[in-house]
């Protein structure tokens, strides 16, 4: 299959206005010969049938859609039928960048749409139309901090999710900026105001920190972000949509910037990734956001309609001073979280979280009833995931788990952030609304067996 | 029926009790300094009334599935339907990222496939599929260069770009922490050896080349510039978003180029979804092996599992995890449906189609560069347009006509631009058709040239007020 329509005839036709007398002429007038390649060296064409059984096969080899306790940043939340239906819909996935306003209003209020709603979840002013994914959206941020206060300092937390923190340091290795990290608490499992105190000044540009944070852990937003105001310094919060449903907003907190991972919102985990980040900012900030932009404007009849616009921020007006070289994004994916977001409405929106943390509490309580599982973090207060260390085998655990179709919890030994062994034999729970009590009673039941 | 509300203009009219249902008991107790004191302003719709506000909108759009996009450099060719059916098989999409490397073998298979069809297509030795997007990709080569002359101490500071480039090009450069040098294309539209030794300097790093170029111009002087460059000690960078000419036909590697990117999103099918999710992998010579991102897939025996490379010598990760899989996974099926006689066939075609509608052009525009082109090209509209029409003018006028509009005013270097890239998937019908209109739309600029400045007229709004919209921005209801 090529896909190519153009017959024999027609091609003919084309060649004898192009006034060559075939395709190797028209290539040898303007290639020359000796950088030409010889025949690639791939199979031949299959048939549509053959690429469905060849694919078919491919996803047979893998363990999918398993009843899923492993969350670590990528989550297996439930993704109803009109999502699929809307983003399905070819004139939005076959369409380009909306750079033709007037023809891709569509693409356009979507995004305006989307914008709205992570405003409206996050309580920050502006949104820009996505970025790859969470990790990237942190990087970003970093960067426009730095750039905005020109101070090179940044302290990022350690319950910051390590991919970013690998992200973030390899945005900002060649950019002269230094990366502080703070510890965290061992009995909250989150930042202490203490130790912060003691290491953020006037030099700082930014403070980075995740709530709630990698290990699941609630962090106290608030004071954080008055004491990184207290020094000038612009603070980055890095959340969870879901969360955002019950627990207070960057806005609320006086986030400067709020970024994170949207796959939560609406779309699968595909082993991480296409998934996509969303960034939003206060008012201050909107022309140094990175990414596209979209605005409300009207037609030449007064009609609203909706178009790209800050666009001499970007990289196809400023080139090597744009705020950011993004330019493809995200936009598939944060358009199936805005239409997850409409699905729920701000009730639903409430629910889910609700439902998230009545589901992970249930768990944590079941589970700790079993000997041999302790929570790590004694006063920690967790959203949709928490950590236990256990004294038994976890390699088994996941082994026996696995034989029940169940993914089970990330086993924490293998981070980067294990250094010292601090974390080994603790596993992470992430416990979603598509979680059912019997899934999570036969967790335990499994769990209490080894 | 109003079909122009925006979201939070539709009124709630669910009467269900909830949309999340929960079944155990409700506990959310949890301190008040925690808790949201806002309600976030979104409406609670029913599913039907959901439907119809998004597949109104989606008659809105201008899409491939609806019309010819004749963009330059952008690569808007047919999206095969197989390859969506197949990228949302649960098999692939609910895959954990942390799950162990035995539980995802086939979705290992299917990237390792993949990088070894785009090394046996560029020519390069080793793939990595992180990169998010085109100019993601750029941003990794860009750091594999700067990595590599660290790893040798040799201080390089310097990218040499076309005035012709992409903006990617110079912004991941700065991204990246290099400094842009610009060399001016020649007047033939490339770049010449003469200009290039002029910017030439022993801080050069590498240089970035498109090619074909933007103009859609084979740079001919290519094997020149590449052993000036290596002569120089700098390296050789090529920017794959022009790859869709030159499948089969030649391979950057075997040309001198020692990293690139490719868009599979542009190249290899993988549907635009409205301006995402791309992918941008990039390719090296195995002396840079090295210095890419980690994780890759390779193959131990029977076995597939990720390669971590050295902490100290990668660039390190581009992004979290392993790269946009469902886009991978429909390039990849993409290049097994076209196998090798088709992939070339395709850049055939798409360089001949370009070529027609060139041919027909010819006698009444400016081409900056030849009689000939390669996949698109660039040509300006100053001498074609009367009635002080200019080309944006006449691009909506294309919409009113029912296509989208080709890219315009870019490349910089030429005037009153247009640049139209076919691509392989219209047919002779179709690309008749819209040399037609243009021509028609040409003839109108000079008869009534109003129609013109006030096009568009047939889309769902008329022209629009972008000065107002960024002098005012109003980005959210």
């Amino acid at each position: 299959m090529n896909y190519i329509p153009v017959s024999g005839s027609d091609k003919k036709e084309m060649l004898e206005s192009i006034g060559v007398k075939d395709t190797e002429e028209l290539l040898s007038l303007q290639i020359p010969e000796v950088l030409r390649a010889k025949k690639l060296n791939l199979p031949e064409a299959l048939s549509e049938q053959e690429l469905m059984s060849l694919f078919k096969s491919y996803a047979q080899k893998n363990k999918s859609d398993m009843i899923c306790f492993a969350g670590a940043g990528i989550y297996d939340h439930f993704v109803p039928a009109v999502v699929d239906e809307i983003v399905g819909r070819s004139e939005f996935w076959t369409a380009y960048t909306p750079y033709q306003a007037e023809a891709s209003q569509g693409t356009l209020q979507a995004v305006f749409e989307y914008q709205s709603i992570i405003c409206e979840l996050t309580g920050l002013d502006c949104s820009n139309a996505s970025m790859y994914d969470g990790a990237t959206a942190a990087a970003e941020a970093v960067i426009l901090a730095v750039r905005t206060s020109k101070k090179n300092k940044v302290i990022i937390s350690k319950a910051l999710n390590p991919e970013y923190v690998s992200v973030i340091e390899t945005y900002t290795k060649n950019l002269n900026t230094e990366i502080i990290k703070l510890d965290i608490d061992d009995k909250t499992g989150a930042v202490s105001k203490d130790t912060l105190n003691n290491i953020i000044d006037e030099n700082v540009a930014a403070l980075v920190v995740q709530s709630p944070n990698f290990f699941g852990n609630i962090e106290d937003m608030q004071t954080l972000a008055e004491i990184a105001k207290s020094k000038k310094a612009l603070f980055i919060s890095v959340v969870n949509l879901v969360s955002l449903g019950l627990l207070k907003t960057p806005g609320e907190y006086g986030a400067d910037i709020a970024v994170g991972e949207g796959q939560p919102f609406g779309n699968r985990m595909y082993m991480g990734g296409s998934t996509f980040g969303f960034m939003a900012v206060k008012k201050a900030l909107e022309w140094k956001m990175p990414g596209r932009i979209v605005g409300q404007t009207v037609d030449k009849d007064g009609k609203r309609g909706f178009v790209l616009t800050l666009q001499s921020r970007e990289q196809h007006i400023r080139r090597e001073k744009a705020t950011s070289n993004i330019c493809t994004n995200a936009a598939l994916n944060s358009f199936a979280a805005c239409v997850y977001a409409a699905y729920l409405g701000k009730s639903g929106i409430r629910e889910l979280a609700e439902a998230n943390i009545s589901k992970a509490r249930y768990a944590f309580d079941v589970i700790t009833k079993i000997k041999g599982f302790e929570p790590l973090f004694k006063d920690g207060v967790f959203f949709n995931e928490f950590v236990l260390k256990t004294d038994k085998d976890i390699k088994k655990i996941n082994e026996e788990l696995l034989k029940e179709n169940i993914l089970g919890p990330v086993d924490l030994s293998g981070f980067s952030f294990n250094c010292g062994g601090k974390y080994n034999n603790c596993l992470m729970f992430a416990v979603t609304e598509k979680r059912t009590k019997s899934d999570i009673d036969k967790l335990a039941e499994i769990l209490t067996k080894i | 029926m109003n079909n122009n509300k925006t979201l939070n203009e539709i009124k709630s009219n669910r009467n269900e009790e909830k949309t999340v249902k929960c079944d155990v008991a409700l506990n959310i107790n949890i301190d008040d300094k925690y808790i949201r004191k806002t309600v976030p302003n979104i409406p609670d719709i029913s599913e039907g009334t959901l439907l119809r506000h998004y597949t109104n909108l989606s008659r809105k759009n201008y899409a491939l599935s609806t019309t010819m996009y004749p963009l330059g450099s952008c690569t808007m060719k047919h999206n095969p339907l197989v390859n969506e059916k197949i990228a949302k098989f649960d098999g692939f999409s609910e895959v954990h990222p942390y799950q162990s490397e035995e539980t995802m073998q086939g979705s290992l298979e299917v990237m390792y496939e993949l990088q070894e069809s785009l090394s046996e297509i560029s020519g390069m030795d080793y793939f990595t599929l992180q990169p998010a997007a085109g100019a993601h990709g750029e941003y990794t080569g860009l750091l594999i260069i700067s990595k590599y002359f660290k790893s040798r101490n040799e201080k390089r500071t310097k990218i040499i770009v076309p005035d012709s480039a992409h903006g990617t090009n110079p912004a991941s450069a700065a991204l990246a922490g290099f400094e842009i040098i610009s060399v001016k294309s020649d007047e033939h539209g490339i770049v010449s050896p003469e200009n290039l030794k002029q910017v030439l300097s022993s801080d050069v790093a590498a240089m970035m080349m498109t090619v074909p170029n933007t103009l859609g111009v084979f740079e001919k002087n290519i094997k020149e510039i590449t052993e000036l460059m290596h002569d120089n000690g700098s390296l050789m960078y090529y920017d794959g978003a022009n790859l869709n000419a030159v499948m089969g036909i030649l391979r950057p590697a075997d040309i001198g180029f020692d990293v690139m990117h490719i868009n599979l999103h542009k190249t290899f099918s993988t549907p635009h979804g409205g301006g995402g999710p791309g992918s941008g992998p990039v390719g090296v010579k195995a002396f840079l092996k090295e210095f890419l991102p980690s994780p890759f897939v390779v193959k131990d025996g029977e076995k597939f599992k990720f390669h971590f490379n050295d902490k100290e010598k990668s660039v390190g990760q581009m992004k979290a995890f392993y790269g946009n899989f469902p886009v991978i996974l429909k390039a990849c099926a993409y290049i097994k449906s076209l196998g090798a006689n088709g992939l070339k066939k395709a850049s055939e075609q798409a360089v001949v189609n370009a070529n027609y509608i060139l041919s027909k052009l010819k006698d009444r525009i400016k081409i900056p560069a030849g009689n000939f082109c390669m996949h698109e090209f660039a040509m300006s509209l100053k001498g074609a347009l009367g009635g002080g029409v200019r080309t944006l003018d006449a691009a909506k006028r294309l919409l009113d006509n029912g296509y989208y509009a080709p890219t315009i005013y870019f490349p910089l270097i030429v005037e009153e631009a247009m640049m139209i890239e076919p691509t392989e998937t219209e047919s002779k019908q179709t690309l008749d058709e819209f040399i037609g209109t243009l021509i028609n739309i040409f003839e109108e600029s000079k008869t009534n040239p109003d129609v013109v400045h006030n096009a568009p007229v047939n889309t769902s709004v008329k022209r629009l007020n972008e000065v107002e919209a960024a002098r005012k921005p109003k980005l959210r209801w």
